[in-house]
This record gives C-alpha cells, sequence and structure tokens, in this order.
C-alpha cells in the first residue's frame, strides 16, 4: 500500500471500515435465530459497509485521478435509498407467510393489528 | 388479516424511477466512448418499466403509459434497418456510417454521428422485447 497523501488515508480507512462492517453482517446472517433479525443485520450494516466502500471510491478517485464520479455519487444515494426498502418488502412478506419469530421474543406488536379488521 | 397497502413501496418507486430512467438515458448516450450502449441502455429503460409493473398494477401503468410494447420493438428494428439502407443515398455500402461536429447552442462543439440513429433502433427493440415478454408471462389470458 503506498499512501502519498494523508487524505488518501482517509479513502482507504473508509473503504477497510466498509468491508469490516460486510463481515460482521455477514457473521450477523450466520448467528442471528431468525429471519427478522436476520434481515436487520442484513441490511442495516450492509447498507452502510457499502456506503463506506462506494464513498471511500469516490474519494479516492476524486483526489488522485482528479475525477468526480456521478455515478458513484448516484450509486451511494440508490443504494440508501432501496436497500431498506428491500429489507422491509422481505420481512413484510415473511410476515404476511407466517413466519415464525425467533423464541427468545417478547412482544409482537404487530399480531393485534393483523387480528382486527 | 388486513389488506396491506404499499405505502412505502409505492413512495420509493417514484423517487427511484426517475433515477434508474437518468441513468439509463446517461448509458445510452455515453455509449461511443464509454462503456454503455443501446442494448444495456435499453435493458435499464425496461428495468425502470418494471419496477412500476411491480409496484403499481399492470393496468394503472398501462393506463398511464399508453404505448404498445409490440410496436415499440417493430419499430426499433425498421429504425435500425432504415439506417443501413440510408446509406445507400450516398453511394456508401449498406450499414455505412458517418460522423461530424456541429455546434450546438448549449453543448457547443458536439460530435453526432448516424449510429446513434442505429442505437435508438436497438435500444427500442430491446425495450419492446422485454417488456412484451415480461407482460405476456404476467397476464394470465
Amino acid at each position: 500500500m503506498n499512501v502519498s497523501l494523508p487524505i488518501e488515508a482517509i479513502a482507504v480507512i473508509l473503504i477497510f471500515i466498509g468491508t469490516v462492517f460486510a463481515f460482521l453482517s455477514a457473521i450477523g446472517l450466520i448467528r442471528l435465530p431468525d429471519v427478522y433479525t436476520r434481515s436487520h443485520a442484513a441490511s442495516k450494516s450492509a447498507t452502510l459497509g457499502v456506503l463506506c466502500v462506494l464513498f471511500g471510491t469516490l474519494l479516492y478517485f476524486w483526489i488522485t485521478e482528479g475525477v468526480f464520479s456521478v455515478r458513484l455519487l448516484l450509486g451511494i444515494f440508490f443504494v440508501f435509498l432501496t436497500a431498506p426498502v428491500a429489507a422491509h418488502v422481505i420481512c413484510r412478506a415473511a410476515y404476511r407467510s407466517n413466519v415464525e419469530l425467533a423464541e427468545e421474543s417478547v412482544q409482537d406488536d404487530l399480531k393485534k393489528v393483523m387480528q382486527e379488521k | 388479516m388486513k389488506k396491506p397497502n404499499d405505502i412505502i413501496l409505492h413512495a420509493v418507486t417514484k423517487v427511484a424511477v426517475p433515477i434508474i430512467l437518468a441513468f439509463s438515458f446517461h448509458l445510452f448516450f455515453s455509449g461511443h466512448h464509454n462503456p454503455g450502449g443501446g442494448f444495456i441502455g435499453g435493458l435499464a429503460i425496461a428495468s425502470a418499466l418494471t419496477l412500476l409493473f411491480l409496484a403499481f398494477d399492470i393496468e394503472t401503468v398501462r393506463a398511464n403509459i399508453g404505448v404498445d410494447f409490440k410496436v415499440v420493438a417493430a419499430i426499433g428494428v425498421l429504425l435500425a434497418v432504415l439506417t443501413g439502407v440510408g446509406s445507400f443515398f450516398f453511394d456508401a455500402p449498406f450499414l455505412s456510417h458517418t460522423f461530424d461536429y456541429f455546434n450546438l447552442p448549449i453543448f457547443g462543439k458536439t460530435e453526432l454521428a448516424t449510429a446513434v440513429l442505429f442505437d435508438i433502433g436497438v435500444a427500442l427493440a430491446v425495450i419492446g422485447t422485454s417488456v412484451t415478454t415480461i407482460l405476456s408471462i404476467s397476464e394470465d389470458r
């Protein structure tokens, strides 16, 4: 690794943080008990990981090549916009097809709402 | 069971579809010097339409976009063939293309190539074919 400018180190650190977050979300996918907690891990930390990697890449090319990539900025915005909605839709589909919560769960507020007409 | 309302999906679709459309136009116009082009631009437009079909009803989208996509595919193929035929008028072989530089009001010095017309044909054919496939699979008739 050849870091010439101090601000390049910020890009390097951002990309490293992004990969760490993606790794943590992968561990969360394995370790957590049911679909809702898993989607919690997969959506939040994976989104943040991808955002950090994309922002680090944007910063790196901006500094070293002088290219401000609008596509990367648009990608950041787009992932930030759509990934939580995808997790929301998956979780809702799971709840509506009666996927059980984990045994450790103590509260299910949505059940009361779903039962009343 | 309560009837579901898709308000989050609808709201995000309304924001996401213009971004996808803008990106697909960017892909289409950057095809000459950068990665992109008619095929992938057409596919991106078709994916934006598919997102609309998923989030809203097919009938709702049909009522708002009054385009028959089989006709779109036919127009695309016709346009692609006509750009090839057009080269006969200038004593050139079939499908020979040319370009020139023009001074446009906003863009300044711009390279306009007749290959763009061929690319529009490709994009229209791709949009028409893929959307027709998706629509004909999804309808129970």
